[in-house]
């Protein structure tokens, strides 16, 4: 555990963030969970750790493609509020879909439905293993629904899209509840950050 | 040949109900301590000092409870479903406390430390001096009634739940609060023995206390189950430990917030009547009894 982690568990301990920082849309992660590591299957068939992402901030969502409703208006909104970003910014940025079912989800599905939403977005999934390591990694969890007649099943699944810096370090939450806008002003901030710290390196 | 697996796997499912989901050496310690001071110190008591077996069985199971739901596959349950949550801590924070409190267990625990051990505590007055007046100040029965409605309260705010679920040591100190306020509050409440340290408060007093606490938690209880805003949102943002709809999940847990704790303080109540009209009849005996000789 690194010193900053320590202190602001501390301050978290000492109420003084209870409320959160209240100048986000979103919810701010930093000091609250790990960094981002993981090793997945990626659309290829390939198995592949965070390094996939080169080095760049990640937008990452968990859910399935058989989603009815909540992944597919949650995705639609992150790949609308990303196409809002300037530029360079736009550029910067990967989406990152991970399916929790993999029964269902194989590379080939996988990469139809990411494909769908942009070519920016890469789409992951994993063994039940490697899929409880990283879910759990960040506190959230996922469960299956007793398969109906036609063998269709519901997935329960974190809702909210996590937000890694270039670095890996956690930064931001997005609640389902934040709109286009909202996601658009959160992500533009963080990633104009972290562009002028990249420049003052 | 399905037979056989279908029976190997209910076995390893079952197993697997017994592994921690987060392994935690201070609960383990406590517990596991617990247990072996108390059965130690039943070992060391001659016959006319042991407790009965109810006292005993009470003391065991609710030992035993507050293990499950914080080493096992509850306490992941607890995590990532609100209803379940609101279970854990009915459990930590009502009723394996009040089975703890009720079977008076600190002679039997003080039998069971070593002796050496027991005597360098004697020895450390600086201790006494310490834990003696925090804790009579934290058994007022004001300070004890709004600690035991104020932690739950605290642990509930929407903002402040969200935390104490994202990050582990929140979680923790979230959980080990509830406990040990748990044990304190029912402690006050059904202390009867001689020489502690606890205040002896009246049994009127105590019903009044329960009944204290036992409005506000109705009204907390109350409001979660006819909340039509989801208030909990921490438990969608990190996925539930399966399908269901956050609004029953919601409600659910306002009725566990709201029926059961609030039976605990009824329930609570007629032990204390019990004790008062038990007393009475000793005192009324013992008053009569030089009469008549």
């Amino acid at each position: 555990m690194n010193p900053r982690r320590i202190a602001l568990i501390a301050a978290l301990l000492l109420g003084l963030t209870a409320c959160g920082d209240e100048s986000w849309h979103g919810k701010s992660i930093e000091g609250l969970m790990p960094e981002l590591e993981f090793e997945l299957t990626a659309e290829s068939g390939e198995t592949v750790t965070e390094s996939v992402f080169a080095g760049r901030p990640v937008a990452l969502y968990f859910g399935f493609t058989h989603c009815p409703d909540i992944c597919p208006t949650t995705l639609a909104r992150l790949v609308a509020a990303a196409r809002r970003l300037p530029e360079p910014l736009r550029e910067e940025l990967q989406l990152a879909f991970v399916s929790v079912d993999p029964q269902r989800d194989g590379p080939r599905q996988l990469s139809d439905y990411t494909d769908a939403f942009s070519d920016r977005m890469v789409g992951l999934t994993g063994s039940q293993r490697q899929l409880k390591a990283f879910t759990r990694r960040y506190r959230t969890t996922y469960g299956y629904e007793e398969e109906r007649s036609d063998g269709s099943y519901n997935v329960s699944h974190s809702s909210a899209i996590f937000v890694f810096d270039a670095s890996g370090e956690p930064r931001l939450m997005l609640l389902d509840s934040l709109g286009v806008a909202e996601i658009a002003a959160d992500l533009e901030r963080l990633l104009s950050r972290e562009a002028r710290n990249a420049d003052n390196a | 040949m399905s037979d056989c697996s279908y029976s190997s796997r209910a076995v390893s499912d079952f197993l697997a109900f017994f592994v921690p989901w987060e392994f935690s050496w201070l609960v383990q310690i406590s517990i596991w301590g617990a247990l072996l001071l108390y059965f130690n110190g039943l070992r060391r008591m001659s016959a006319g000092e042991m407790p009965g077996y109810g006292p005993i069985i009470g003391f065991v199971l609710g030992v035993l409870l507050m293990y499950l739901v914080t080493q096992t596959r509850f306490d992941y349950w607890s995590q990532y479903m609100f209803f379940i949550h609101r279970g854990q801590h009915l459990v930590l924070h009502h009723l394996a406390p009040f089975l703890i409190a009720l079977a008076m267990p600190a002679p039997v625990l003080a039998r069971g430390i070593p002796d050496p051990v027991r005597a360098w505590f004697a020895r450390q007055g600086w201790l006494r001096a310490i834990w003696v007046p925090v804790y009579r100040w934290l058994q007022q029965p004001m300070i004890a009634c709004i600690l035991f409605v104020g932690l739950i309260a605290f642990w509930l705010t929407p903002e402040i739940h969200f935390d104490a679920m994202l990050n582990l040591t929140l979680y923790w100190v979230m959980n080990w609060s509830m406990a040990l306020d748990g044990l304190l509050f029912w402690w006050l409440m059904f202390d009867r023995g001689r020489g502690g340290i606890t205040p002896r408060l009246g049994y009127g007093t105590r019903v009044l206390l329960l009944f204290a606490v036992m409005v506000p938690q109705i009204i907390i209880g109350a409001s979660i189950t006819f909340a039509d805003a989801n208030w909990f949102e921490v438990y969608a943002v990190c996925g539930r430990a399966w399908p269901l709809d956050p609004m029953t999940d919601q409600h659910i847990g306002g009725l566990i917030t709201w029926i059961p704790a609030a039976m605990m303080s009824v329930v609570g109540a007629l032990v204390i009547l019990r004790f008062w009209i038990y007393d009475d009849a000793a005192q009324y005996a013992a008053r009569t009894a030089p009469a008549r000789a």
